[in-house]
């Protein structure tokens, strides 16, 4: 018995080694051969110059005047908002009796009713929850369109304008019902700044 | 569309994408497995490792397979992340401390996945690729070999052998494994998912301000850590991290790929013993188990209590909007009922109900529909506890596809399925008998017990998803865990062994009019009674102290 297990452990070490070689040098490596192709390359490499693939809130120079849209809190941000540390990524894993969150979703909702300018009851729940991941790019259209007025203000862009701008980085499901109806920060904060002149 | 509907219809067309695959991949499955004909690159692998590939094994050599080969993976993949300095592409990142690179060792190689390190501040790509994504595809072949050898059990007689695991392994490997995993990856790439060498990039926001970003090879990984129900991320946020799954398809078609070998495997189960409807049977008890956790998680997580969550208006701490609450639990209940382990959103953030569901769809011991491999040999165990129960009801001697189920095969039944159970409460028990238990929790009162609970859970079955506010990187929780891990693996993988080479030794009873007919709805109702049964039995208390209390108040 004991003998059967030592060679049969030495075939399983052998089969290993070859197997690591398949496994853990020739198949991705011949993935990221593939994602090397282009029209796959960008995607592949994150996108990261001004990437809209992951959510990292601007700061305002001064927040009187904050000409941004703003992303979701973050668990690993040092405010009470953001932005995140990039570096790493996840959620607060806070339960929903703790008592650590239900301050902090007080003090969240605090914060953005203050910096737009609105009764704390209109900011809406994507607003006052981190993510799961920190880094998401996404908020609710309604997020979006409590932050319109406050970006039309600062810029001195008509209000109508912003909100075609918001409007056009609104996202629906996918194909009608994969996901949720999604406005992507990074890219509406472009198409601002673009608009802005800046 | 309201959300409610298109998360109905989103699942529709899961089951349609499944049921599509059902018959092919499952029907694959079973021809790779009973053919003789070798592949040429695989005469020329065996030769290589000095493998004979004709030669039936029999149990006792099988099991001495897997454990060698299991042992010498870990051995490997715990030297790399201690070497991790002399390797290549290290980014400069130091050896991983001798607790965590156990942990994380065993974590892999038992197809477990939990996770008590930060992968982007911790790996680099030499581990990552030649030490993690070869286990994700090695620990899910053994799955694989371990649930073909128990169906060979049923299909052979008067024979010790139960087939050949070096075969049973490259076969799993190179014509299952590694070519679904590189079609998945492509298509996860074309979705967006990032693949890169790396070690990270520096990006300018909006602001101005600029941030590193991790980057990683996470592709290719990507798709082994889902089609073989394993669950490790490459990033810290796993599935949550928009790198991993940018969007709402790639969010689908990752929860696609984790069900789709465990729910196709019951087809190769049923082509095997030479009556499919054998495996639609187990199939449906899965799928109900499955609908009934996601019904549970899904009306939870849309209907908060917690004060928190009330303040904020929804269950939306530790969720990310692209996904929304649907795609959330519709992931939940896939990546813990299948012992993947992956997560697209917090669990320690979902509501008491919600992640009592996912919980249970661990207890339930990994069957709904399980993990690679481990969820048919899991629920055929089941089936033969089923099976004896109506025996003794009706006072014969239960028989399972014309084969006796006595003494032997019970005991082998019996092992099998309480060794989860005594380490997740040995586990757990212990665990919060310490006194510096109180500190690692991330939450107090029902939650945090619960985070200790579903540690011990995730650990023993194999799943690798946690309530991560707890923190497990204290000597105790890293051993421990390693312990139940390993138990909870390799406990079941021997008896079931045992129970194939059992079987595989009788001759074949013709049925009788007092047969109990198992490819019929009545056989479904006792496999999933018997679930239930064994679940309730045991984790009723545990659970009480825990979500149940949570979702209660």
């Amino acid at each position: 018995m004991l003998s059967t297990l030592r060679r049969q452990t030495a075939t399983g070490l052998r089969l290993l080694i070859v197997l690591t070689v398949v496994c853990g040098i020739v198949y991705p490596l011949a993935v990221w051969g593939v994602s090397r192709l282009p029209g796959l390359s960008l995607s592949a490499e994150g996108s990261a110059e001004g990437s809209s693939v992951i959510g990292v809130d601007p700061v305002a120079a001064d927040p009187a005047a904050d000409p941004f849209f703003h992303t979701r809190p973050a668990a690993s941000a040092a405010g009470v908002l953001g932005p995140a540390d990039t570096t790493t990524s996840g959620g607060s894993n806070e339960a929903g009796d703790s008592t650590d969150l239900l301050d902090a979703v007080a003090q969240r909702r605090a914060a953005v009713a203050a910096r737009e300018g609105v009764a704390p009851a209109a900011v809406p729940t994507d607003a006052v929850t981190a993510s799961a991941s920190g880094l998401d790019p996404d908020i609710s259209p309604a997020y979006a369109a409590l932050q319109a007025a406050r970006v039309a203000r600062v810029t001195g862009l008509p209000d109508a304008q912003v909100r075609a701008l918001v409007d056009r980085a609104t996202d629906g499901r996918t194909i009608g019902f994969l996901g949720e109806p999604t406005v992507d920060v990074t890219e509406l904060n472009l198409a601002v700044q673009q608009a802005a002149g800046r | 569309m309201n959300d409610t509907l298109a998360g109905l219809v989103q699942v529709a067309f899961l089951l349609v994408l499944l049921a599509a695959c059902y018959v092919p991949l499952g029907d694959h499955m079973a021809r790779v497995f009973t053919v003789e004909r070798h592949w040429r690159v695989e005469t020329a692998l065996y030769r290589l490792v000095r493998v004979d590939p004709a030669g039936g094994q029999r149990w006792p050599t099988y099991a001495a397979g897997v454990l060698g080969f299991s042992f010498v993976s870990v051995v490997l993949l715990y030297l790399l992340q201690r070497l991790q300095p002399l390797l290549p592409a290290s980014f400069g990142r130091g050896p991983v401390p001798p607790a965590t690179a156990f942990n994380t060792a065993v974590s892999f190689v038992t197809n477990t996945n939990w996770q008590s390190y930060v992968p982007e501040q911790t790996l680099g790509n030499t581990v990552q690729m030649a030490g993690l994504t070869v286990q994700n595809v090695l620990s899910a072949a053994v799955g694989i070999a371990v649930a073909v050898a128990l169906v060979r059990g049923f299909v052979r007689a008067g024979t010790d052998r139960i087939g050949n695991v070096w075969v049973d392994l490259t076969r799993a490997t190179v014509r299952i494994l590694l070519p679904l995993a590189f079609v998945a990856a492509i298509l996860l790439l074309v979705m967006g998912v990032t693949m890169s060498l790396r070690s990270g990039v520096d990006m300018t926001g909006v602001d101005g301000a600029t941030h590193t970003l991790p980057l990683a090879p996470t592709a290719s990984q990507e798709a082994v850590k889902q089609l073989g129900t394993n669950g490790g991320g490459i990033f810290n946020a796993n599935s949550a991290h928009p790198f991993e799954n940018p969007g709402a398809v790639s969010n689908l078609f990752q929860i696609f790929l984790m069900l789709v070998v465990p729910v196709c495997l019951t087809r190769t189960f049923g082509t095997m013993v030479g009556n499919p409807r054998q495996g639609a049977i187990l199939l449906s008890v899965m799928g109900v188990l499955w609908g009934a956790l996601l019904a549970v998680a899904w009306f939870a997580e849309t209907h908060p209590n917690g004060p928190a969550a009330l303040a904020a208006g929804g269950a939306m701490e530790g969720k990310e909007v692209r996904f929304g609450i649907p795609s959330s639990v519709l992931f939940g209940i896939s990546t813990t009922g299948t012992s993947t382990g992956a997560v697209n959103s917090m669990h320690d953030s979902w509501t008491g109900g919600g992640g009592g569901a996912a919980l249970l769809a661990m207890l339930l011991g990994e069957v709904a529909p399980g993990g690679v491999g481990s969820g048919l040999y899991g629920i055929l165990v089941l089936a033969v506890v089923a099976v004896f129960l109506a025996g003794l009801m009706v006072g014969r001697t239960p028989e399972y596809l014309g084969k006796k189920l006595g003494r032997v095969q019970v005991t082998a039944a019996a092992v099998s399925i309480l060794v989860m159970p005594a380490v997740v409460l040995l586990g757990a028990g212990l665990a919060i008998a310490l006194p510096g238990t109180a500190d690692a929790l991330g939450n107090d009162g029902a939650h945090g017990f619960s985070e200790v609970l579903y540690a011990y859970a995730s650990a023993a079955n194999n799943n690798g998803s946690a309530f991560a506010g707890i923190t497990v990187t204290s000597d105790f929780f890293q051993s421990t865990l390693g312990v139940a891990m390993l138990l909870g693996r390799f406990v079941p993988i021997l008896a079931v062994l045992a129970l194939a080479g059992s079987l595989a030794a009788q001759r074949r009873a013709e049925p009788t009019a007092g047969t109990l007919p198992t490819d019929k709805p009545l056989f479904g109702v006792l496999v999933g009674g018997s679930v239930l049964l064994v679940a309730a039995l045991t984790f009723f208390p545990a659970l009480a102290l825990g979500p149940l209390a949570e979702a209660l108040s």
